[in-house]
């Protein structure tokens, strides 16, 4: 039988969603449904004096109307930080409570006064332009750089500052820059993002009174997490008595991870008028209230000798958390970040301090890469800034720092099983036709335009993570990753697995390992995700994970399927167990023509006896049945790497940046579906080249959000891109027998850089993101007049 | 409100709706037809396109009250004695999508296309397409599946 494992499989899922048949969960409506609609500040920073309510909750329709009083006087507990950052001092980081409904303040434009509950959605918005909020307004601090100089927001956190952490050795690393030949400073902003799945946050939470049940469905990337956040930190409900369903959900990359104040509100609600509750986000709310991205103020040094060698790197950068620590918002500039702000490079000394503080914004937390892309573009933006004044080639400058040998130690904390970094950017600048470049820059230069070219190699921490290693450094929950793989009686396949799938073809890519494994046609595996009432506890997908980690705890538990059904075909043929073999669904007595396929093994465990022509007693001391979990915890993080190549094309009269060409190549371990693997690429280009071209959240000074819609956020469009150039290299991970390494996430890590190198190698000066038309034409201005002056 | 006569995926309707009812609103919510979906509210982001009389436009931008008499196609009536239309099939080949919520949309925007042109480039695809936002597959095999199905239809 052919392997399924590298084949192009169409994805199983497609269908569906082609044709309209996909369940979001905003296509979910009960009986006896009711919809809420939230009362949102419109102020960044204000105290909530009064909020009265009366007037709506006798409007046409309304069914309640709750608040923050409501809810603290049922004790429902508030949004939990999940990761727990020291300071270099050792102090515990500091984080304000964060209620559902808001109580005595608002904090962030957007941020939850109230519900109103209704017959309809018309009539609940309608209700809600009713609720008198009486606000205190006050002086908001927005701005990431000036929140430490600012007034305390909560009055038990000084200068805003949640903590200010260290990792590695300032000494150390500042006796590298003493020996120094030259000292390379960049100052950087990592633009703020918004992560805008394509699905508005939605949920739907019914009670049952009788069974005092909640079921909820909502869009997550995680709905286990969810489950137990709302259980165990909210108390809306038991784990037992909560029900969790994810169904089909469009996007996520990173905002959908963890349950926001709507869910938990939602499934209070019900529960309070017992009836189920529906929330669907409209655009504007999810720009409002979603998790954002990045927003750091960075500025970082690299200790170099005059041959382009690399001493030491520093890196200060200011994280904003927003108006609260959100599940992951802590941990994304720290460990997500930190270790990887060396690089893909050999650094003998290195220190990231991150201050991480709060202002008057949404919450920041995990979006694609979350801590790899700006550590990423900032390592990667020094390093090319490093070549152009000692005078090296951009590829000669990164090839002479690369590691050679694995495992590598590197320098802040991971130990690197695999990878070959030279193979990679030696194949970039084939498929890139690197050496064509000067031809094209003089092509471009007939036509008036000014042709760059950007460099970026990365490597970065993922298929998160080791329960021991993240729990050691302050994670609230363990990372492992489960499975249970069932064979039916009939011998077709369902396996489950705690990771969710959101647009990443989990269907298909588990199905292909499932059916390799088992020697099972494709067509007769169903994978089953998303709902906490069918399949063990899992910890859902982010971090590029799903692969390296749930997929490996599927290749374990169908070892353990085959094990068991040694035993039982051994019986079957009575043979001794040790002479059966196991190959491509068939259990083979060696030497002999005896064998029985799985499916008949399968039908064999559920009818252990005598019947008729069936005769299949099990072996002594089995149970009947053929159904095993297993509970996957690496021994390590994988480590993807790879190198992108990117020239853009830019007009000197209007500043206007195309992306000409792109090329990225990656080692993603074993690949197990190329056409998945390459959409996954495409993806996180996409967004890596529109952090660095387009995107940009933008709050005003009195922290009202002005790009809070697609009129005024700009999201890359199909005439955004070239067609890009991808290839591959390959060297398995080792910390999984699968030997993948997670692919999710490298576009977005690669691509800012990768452009922003380019657009200043066209321009000739610095530009930061995203290098819009007019920073990009004033630019273009300034090396005119300095052009002409050393003229 | 006004009580408005449609054909929709080649089945007459007769509904009651409120002026202010946009198509988006009477698909999903009046005939629970959830293929069509919403992702903005500034006629931005082109998930919920459909096809009034033979041409896309964004449902939620129309008023259900002013399409009377009109024949809507949406992704649900594009399979036909359980085939789909060759435009899913290519974009299935290619993959052309993800997470899926845009792809209604996207679907049914590329097909406007090809009922104009008969094999448009790449870059007069990219432009169509302009309206139409994914966030999740960058568009390339969006690209490659229409120029798949140019070849089909």
């Amino acid at each position: 039988m052919a392997s399924l494992v590298g084949s192009r499989v169409e994805r199983k899922e497609d269908k569906k969603l082609l044709t309209g048949r996909g369940k979001y969960t905003a296509d979910v409506t009960f009986a006896h449904q009711t919809y809420a609609y939230f009362v949102r500040s419109p102020h960044a920073r204000a105290q909530l004096k009064n909020v009265d309510i009366s007037k709506a909750q006798k409007a046409s329709g309304v069914v309640a109307v709750l608040t923050g009083k409501d809810i603290a006087n049922d004790k429902i507990g508030g949004l939990i930080a999940g990761w727990r950052i020291k300071s270099e001092d050792g102090s515990d980081m500091k984080v304000p409570a964060h209620p559902p409904l808001a109580n005595e303040s608002v904090n962030y434009v957007g941020d939850h006064v109230a519900v109103v509950i209704a017959e309809s959605l018309d009539e609940a918005r309608n209700a809600a332009e009713l609720v008198k909020v009486d606000y205190k307004i006050l002086k908001a601090v927005v701005k990431t750089d000036k929140a430490m100089d600012s007034e305390s927001i909560y009055k038990d956190i000084p200068k805003n500052l949640c903590f200010d952490w260290l990792l590695g050795d300032r000494a150390k690393t500042q006796e590298a820059f003493d020996k120094a030949d030259k000292i390379i400073k960049i100052d950087l902003i990592n633009n703020r993002l918004i992560p805008n799945a394509m699905e508005p946050r939605a949920a739907n939470a019914d009670y049952n009174p009788s069974t005092e049940e909640i079921t909820l469905y909502t869009t997550s990337q995680n709905p286990h997490l969810a489950r137990i956040i709302i259980s165990a930190f909210n108390g809306v409900a038991p784990e037992n008595k909560l029900r969790v369903i994810a169904p089909d959900v469009g996007g996520g990359f990173g905002s959908k991870i963890y349950p926001y104040a709507e869910e938990v509100v939602c499934s209070w609600a019900s529960k309070k008028i017992e009836r189920p509750v529906k929330w669907v986000a409209d655009r504007t709310e999810s720009f409002l209230s979603d998790c954002h991205g990045r927003d750091h103020v960075t500025h970082a040094e690299l200790a170099v000798k005059n041959d382009g060698t690399f001493l030491g790197f520093k890196n200060e950068t200011i994280a904003n958390l927003g108006a609260y620590a959100s599940v992951f918002g802590t941990v994304t500039p720290t460990y997500l970040f930190g270790p990887c702000a060396t690089g893909v490079y050999k650094m003998p000394a290195a220190y990231s301090n991150v201050k991480a503080v709060f202002t008057n914004t949404a919450p920041v937390d995990a979006y694609r890469g979350a801590g790899r892309p700006e550590a990423t573009y900032t390592i990667e933006t020094l390093v090319e800034k490093a070549a152009r004044e000692l005078g090296m080639d951009p590829a000669e400058i990164r090839m002479k720092n690369f590691p050679t040998e694995f495992p590598f130690q590197q320098t802040l904390v991971h130990s690197v099983d695999s990878g070959d970094y030279n193979a990679g950017l030696k194949k970039a600048m084939e498929v890139g036709d690197y050496k064509g470049f000067e031809a094209r820059k003089k092509e471009s230069e007939s036509k008036g335009k000014l042709r760059g070219v950007g460099f970026c190699s990365y490597f970065e921490a993922c298929g998160i993570a080791p329960s021991a290693v993240v729990m050691s450094l302050g994670c609230g929950i363990g990372l492992w990753e489960s499975a249970e793989v069932r064979f039916n009686p009939t011998g077709n396949v369902t396996v489950f697995t705690g990771s969710h799938s959101h647009g990443q073809g989990h269907d298909t890519t588990f199905a292909q390992i499932a059916a390799d494994r088992l020697g099972v046609p494709l067509e007769n595996i169903e994978i089953s995700h998303g709902d906490t009432d069918k399949g063990p506890f899992g910890y859902g997908t982010y971090g590029s994970r799903s692969l390296t980690v749930g997929g490996t705890a599927i290749v374990k538990a169908c070892d353990k399927i085959v094990a068991k059904g040694k035993k039982v075909a051994a019986k079957m043929l009575e043979v001794n167990e040790s002479d059966v073999e196991f190959k491509d669904g068939e259990f083979i007595v060696a030497k002999s023509n005896q064998k029985k396929t799985i499916g008949e093994v399968a039908f064999a465990c559920y009818l252990p006896g005598t019947y008729g022509e069936v005769k299949s007693p099990l072996p002594e001391g089995e149970e009947p049945g053929l159904k095993e979990t297993s509970f996957f915890d690496p021994g390590n993080f994988s480590f993807p790497a790879g190198s992108h190549i990117c020239e853009v094309e830019v007009d000197p009269d209007t500043g206007n940046t195309e992306v000409v060409k792109y090329t990225a190549v990656d080692d993603f371990g074993t690949i197990i579906n190329p056409l998945i693997v390459e959409g996954q690429v495409h993806g996180g280009l996409a967004q890596g080249i529109g952090q660095a071209l387009y995107e940009n959240c933008h709050y005003d000074d009195t922290g009202q959000l002005v790009t809070a819609s697609y009129m005024d956020y700009t999201m890359p469009r199909a005439d955004n891109f070239p067609e890009f150039n991808l290839g591959f290299t390959c060297t398995p991970a080792t910390s999984n027998p699968l030997g993948t390494k997670g692919c999710g996430e490298a576009g977005a890590i690669a691509a800012p850089p990768a452009v922003m190198n380019a657009v200043m190698n066209a321009v000739g000066t610095e530009v930061s993101m995203p290098a819009t038309a007019e920073k990009v034409w004033k630019a273009c201005q300034k090396m005119n007049k300095s052009n002409s002056k050393a003229a | 409100m006004k009580k408005i006569n449609l054909e929709v995926n080649g089945k007459k309707v007769s509904k009651e709706v409120a002026d202010h009812t946009v198509l988006s609103v009477f698909l999903r919510e009046v005939l629970n037809l959830t293929g069509t979906h919403v992702g903005c509210d500034t006629s931005q982001c082109g998930a919920c396109v459909v096809h009034v009389d033979g041409k896309s436009i964004k449902s939620c931008t129309a008023l259900a009250a002013d399409l009377d008499g009109s024949k809507v196609t949406t992704i649900e009536g594009l399979v036909k004695n359980g085939k789909m239309h060759p435009m899913q099939e290519a974009f299935k080949k290619e993959h052309g999508l993800q997470c899926g919520f845009c792809t209604p949309g996207m679907v049914m925007s590329a097909i406007d296309l090809l009922n104009h042109k008969k094999n448009p480039s790449d870059k007069e695809i990219r432009d169509w397409l302009e309206g139409n936002i994914c966030r999740c597959t960058g568009y390339q095999n969006i690209v490659a599946a229409v120029k798949e199905a140019a070849t089909k239809m």
